[in-house]
């Protein structure tokens, strides 16, 4: 199982193969990538040294502290733990001794697969797996030859361990003894990185690092972000996306102690009212009380009620094709009494993280500075510089933790970014907070689409699939973007992350037809945990479960007989499922028990509840849920995202899980009616079970959350009799 | 602008404020105790809970004019208070936090359980963290955390 040592050269850190050591201010060794070529590089002996490190991935300091820099916005997922841990596992670092500072917008840190620093995707530690093992192991190999040359003996006659070199003869020195030394070496362009037996971090469960901060109210979110002389700004938005600013009488909200001044800004669409004022609470007094002419002629007033009757007539014809397998007659040739028609409807949904959209820009006249929760750093910086008119690295721009985002804050066009500058440009000189109340974060938009999913299955004699035939209606949030994704993720007019979870299915449907319509609506949508899987898993599972009720098979058995003889992932997890999912046939009278599967970015997860109804509400009693994603990097915390990514995935089925309008006005402004799963709606207890794996780690941020919603329905079928296909679940 | 006496974490602090400034941004942007958090402002996401005279509640609906002289204990206090510790190292022990912007409010719902009743039953629990909103899906480990903390309690250790 043990793979043999691998050895690595510089150039498969991608196309920023080269990291260079230098001398910190304070002391100590900082291990950084270059983007310049490495001779040239090289040549200046000693980089000038930088107290603030923009590139510098590992520091080593003079009292063993190791700080190293992580390439992701930290939003829950634990990238800020197991980054650190990749690295100080090929390190050999005394890992009581690290800490982990999130890095700013800079080249050097983007992704080194798909070149843009960002998190999505869960991506964090399946694209930067390699690079941060080679960085630590480029540092120890430049701290052993450090050690080497000061004892006269060879590099492969020492060996490390907590931040220490032992040598032959009892030498032994510490990390921080040597980095003056280590500083002038070259790095080495190749370097042994460990065996899987070698690990003493990777594949354990190691708890976060930012734990205790978060625990004891000292962790500094970007709310939290207090700078001499700071303003507050709030924004009047137009109540239709798009509305424009034809006048507004402020008298009153001047009359707010505290308020410093009131203007129009541009929106991305439309414009809003910017409410500027020392503290929050006149801000939004403020805003409050201001009387706003908005102009809403020429632009939509999209209405949910309206969108769904369209959405459901479009479904009835064929889109553009996305999936077109074996014979497209097959479906006639079945008789009518083997065939399932059926319809889904999925709402709109909101992020909702807990803590809402907000940043602080300080603008100067030829530099600005702004720190950002911020899941795209570098794109984000340019549309800032952009509406400040400065170039992108006029812009200091720092990341800062984020309380939670879910994708919300990963938008291609860096909205709340834009409307920051714009307020911040009115007030040089003055850190200005843009602060979206959770009325504003709820209203603003850029929600998971609205779906409508109609579906044709005939079934074969041995009641296996024989014909699937799918239309997937809904926005996308890619097509017209002109952002670099797009002529990667639409092909044929069609938006692989609406019909994502079909094209990829991991079931032998031997004449398969999917096509998509993606209607323009005036409602601005984005990417939301789980992406298309969330409702394309939905539809698949609950009718696989229809099929596999109706051929009177055990679900597990019966998705396990249909998956293809590739969907190897499948397999383990459905396997292991089955293995720690006994309980199913021993269930309380009541209670029943249902099952789905999903995957996301390579990695699978298949889960089992047991439900029983409460006051005409599932109660979830329990949900075992098992995962394979590679080699498991931190089973604490895959274990930690596959129970939060399944309550997260719960939210769609809640009673108040929708985002709906009414003639161009969002209904929902706050937790009072969009109702996200708290305790009581979530499983008492989630059982992970990690198939054991030596391949390539693979993300868990986002794998868990497309399968609870169809489990629950699928167990809630065994109590009532009904199939529910329309979200949210507003009865049982 | 009224000026108010208001006892945090056991200090004696003043504030001049608009009567109506809630106490969460009294807290926050006056006293600079930015542990309590804003998440909905409506109270019904608990990020904002404090302990105000003994008791949970969510101090984005309380006036500062209405706080009188009822102690004010924040997340901030914890360290000093001998359940919000054992509560606290629960929490890190069992690794509960994933972004950790609820889990202010989450520490002092639990810690007020904890103080009247030591030994809460799974209905307690889900009564007294019912309003406290965990967008990340901690609940789980919520639950096993305030089991935790219960039995080191139990144990004796105070």
């Amino acid at each position: 199982m043990t793979p043999a040592i691998q050895v690595v050269t510089g150039s498969q850190l991608s196309r920023r193969g080269f990291i260079k050591a230098s001398t910190l201010a304070a002391g100590g060794l900082m291990v950084a990538l270059y983007l310049d070529p490495p001779a040239a590089a090289q040549e200046g002996a000693q980089p000038t040294p930088r107290t603030y490190p923009p590139d510098a991935f590992v520091q080593i300091l003079p009292d063993g502290k190791i700080v190293i820099t992580v390439n992701r916005l930290e939003v829950g997922q634990g990238a800020q733990t197991a980054l650190p841990m990749i690295l100080a596992d090929e390190l050999d670092a005394d890992w009581s001794k690290v800490t982990a500072q999130l890095a700013p917008a800079g080249e050097l840190y983007k992704d080194p697969l798909i070149g843009i620093q960002m998190i999505g995707g869960s991506c964090s530690i399946p694209n930067s797996f390699q690079q941060y093992r080679e960085l630590g192991a480029k540092t120890r190999a430049m701290l052993i030859g450090a050690a080497a040359d000061r004892w006269g003996v060879t590099a492969d006659q020492c060996r490390t361990k907590d931040s220490v070199v032992y040598g032959p003869g009892n030498r032994s020195a510490r990390y921080a003894e040597l980095t003056e030394e280590a500083v002038r070496r070259p790095a080495p362009a190749v370097v042994q990185l460990k065996s899987a037996s070698q690990f003493r971090l990777i594949g354990k469960p190691v708890r976060r690092l930012d734990s205790r901060a978060k625990c004891d109210g000292s962790q500094k979110f970007s709310l939290d972000l207090d700078l001499p002389g700071m303003l507050i700004a709030l924004l009047a938005r137009p109540p239709v996306f798009g509305g424009r600013v034809r006048g507004f009488d402020d008298r009153e909200a001047r009359n707010v102690s505290g308020v410093r001044d009131i203007f129009e800004i541009p929106l991305v669409s439309g414009s809003a009212v910017a409410v500027v004022a020392d503290r929050f609470w006149a801000a939004k007094q403020a805003r409050d009380r201001m009387k706003v002419d908005w102009d809403l002629s020429g632009i939509d007033h999209p209405d949910s009620l309206q969108l769904f009757a369209r959405y459901t007539e479009l479904a009835k014809t064929p889109g553009n094709v996305a999936v077109r397998l074996g014979d497209e007659q097959a479906m006639g040739r079945i008789p009518a009494s083997d065939r399932i028609q059926v319809e889904y409807e999925f709402p709109y949904l909101a992020h909702a993280p807990m803590e809402p959209l907000n940043l602080t820009v300080r603008y100067g006249r030829d530099r600005a500075e702004a720190w950002v929760p911020s899941q795209i750093p570098t794109w984000e910086q340019a549309a800032l510089a952009e509406v400040l008119g400065l170039k992108p690295e006029q812009v200091t721009y720092h990341v800062l933790s984020a309380g939670g985002s879910f994708g919300r804050r990963g938008t291609t066009d860096s909205h709340f970014v834009r409307e920051a500058a714009a307020i911040a440009k009115r007030l040089p000189g003055a850190p200005v907070k843009l602060i979206y109340t959770r009325e504003d974060d709820m209203k603003s938009g850029y929600y998971r689409p609205m779906f409508v999913h109609r579906v044709e299955v005939g079934i074969s004699p041995d009641g296996m699939p024989l014909a699937w035939k799918h239309v997937i209606v809904g926005q996308s949030f890619v097509i017209g973007t002109g952002a670099p994704q797009e002529a990667i993720l639409v092909k044929n007019g069609v938006d692989k992350l609406a019909t994502e979870g079909t094209d990829d299915s991991p079931y032998t449907f031997p004449n398969m037809h999917v096509s998509a319509h993606h209607p323009m609506v005036n409602v601005p949508t984005l990417s939301h945990r789980s992406v298309g899987y969330g409702h394309n898993s939905f539809v698949r599972e609950t009718l696989l479960d229809e099929l596999a009720t109706r051929a009177k098979a055990d679900p597990i058995a019966y998705r396990l007989k249909l998956l293809k003889p590739d969907a190897k992932k499948f397999r383990t997890s459905l396997t292991l499922l089955d293995q720690k999912s006994g309980w199913r046939r021993r269930l309380p009278r009541n209670h029943a028990s249902g099952i789905a599967c999903s995957e996301y970015n390579r990695t699978c997860v298949a889960c089992a509840v047991e439900v029983s109804i409460e006051n005409n509400r599932p109660r979830i009693h329990r949900a075992t849920l098992a995962v394979d994603c590679g080699l498991a990097v931190n089973p604490l915390s895959i274990e930690n995202q596959m129970q939060g990514g399944l309550i997260f995935g719960l939210t769609q089925l809640m009673a108040n899980g929708a985002i709906t309008l009414k003639d161009g006005r969002v209904e929902q402004s706050n937790f009072d009616r969009y109702a996200p799963p708290y305790m009581p709606d979530a499983p008492v207890s989630i059982d992970v079970h990690i198939v054991p794996s030596a391949e390539q780690p693979t993300g868990v941020g986002e794998p868990p959350v497309p399968v609870i919603a169809p489990a629950v329905v699928n167990a809630l079928f065994r109590l009532t009799g009904k199939r529910y296909r329309s979200l949210p679940l507003t009865t049982v | 602008m009224e000026t108010y006496t208001l006892t945090v974490n056991g200090q004696t602090k003043e504030v001049t404020v608009d009567p109506g400034v809630p106490l969460l941004w009294a807290l926050r942007e006056e006293l600079k105790l930015t542990g309590t958090k804003y998440g909905c402002g409506i109270g019904a996401c608990g990020a904002c809970t404090v302990h105000l005279g003994g008791v949970a509640t969510r101090s984005c609906l309380v006036p500062v004019s209405r706080v009188g002289n009822r102690p004010i204990i924040t997340i901030e206090a914890m360290a000093e208070d001998p359940v919000g510790r054992i509560v606290r190292d629960a929490w890190v022990s069992l690794d509960v936090v994933q972004c950790g912007y609820c889990q202010s409010g989450q520490i002092m719902s639990a810690v007020a359980l904890l103080k009247s009743v030591p030994r809460p039953t799974d209905k307690n629990v889900e009564e007294s963290m019912g309003g406290n909103l965990c967008r990340c899906g901690a609940y789980v480990r919520i639950r096993e955390a305030i089991k935790a903390a219960s039995r080191q309690l139990e144990g004796g250790v105070r």
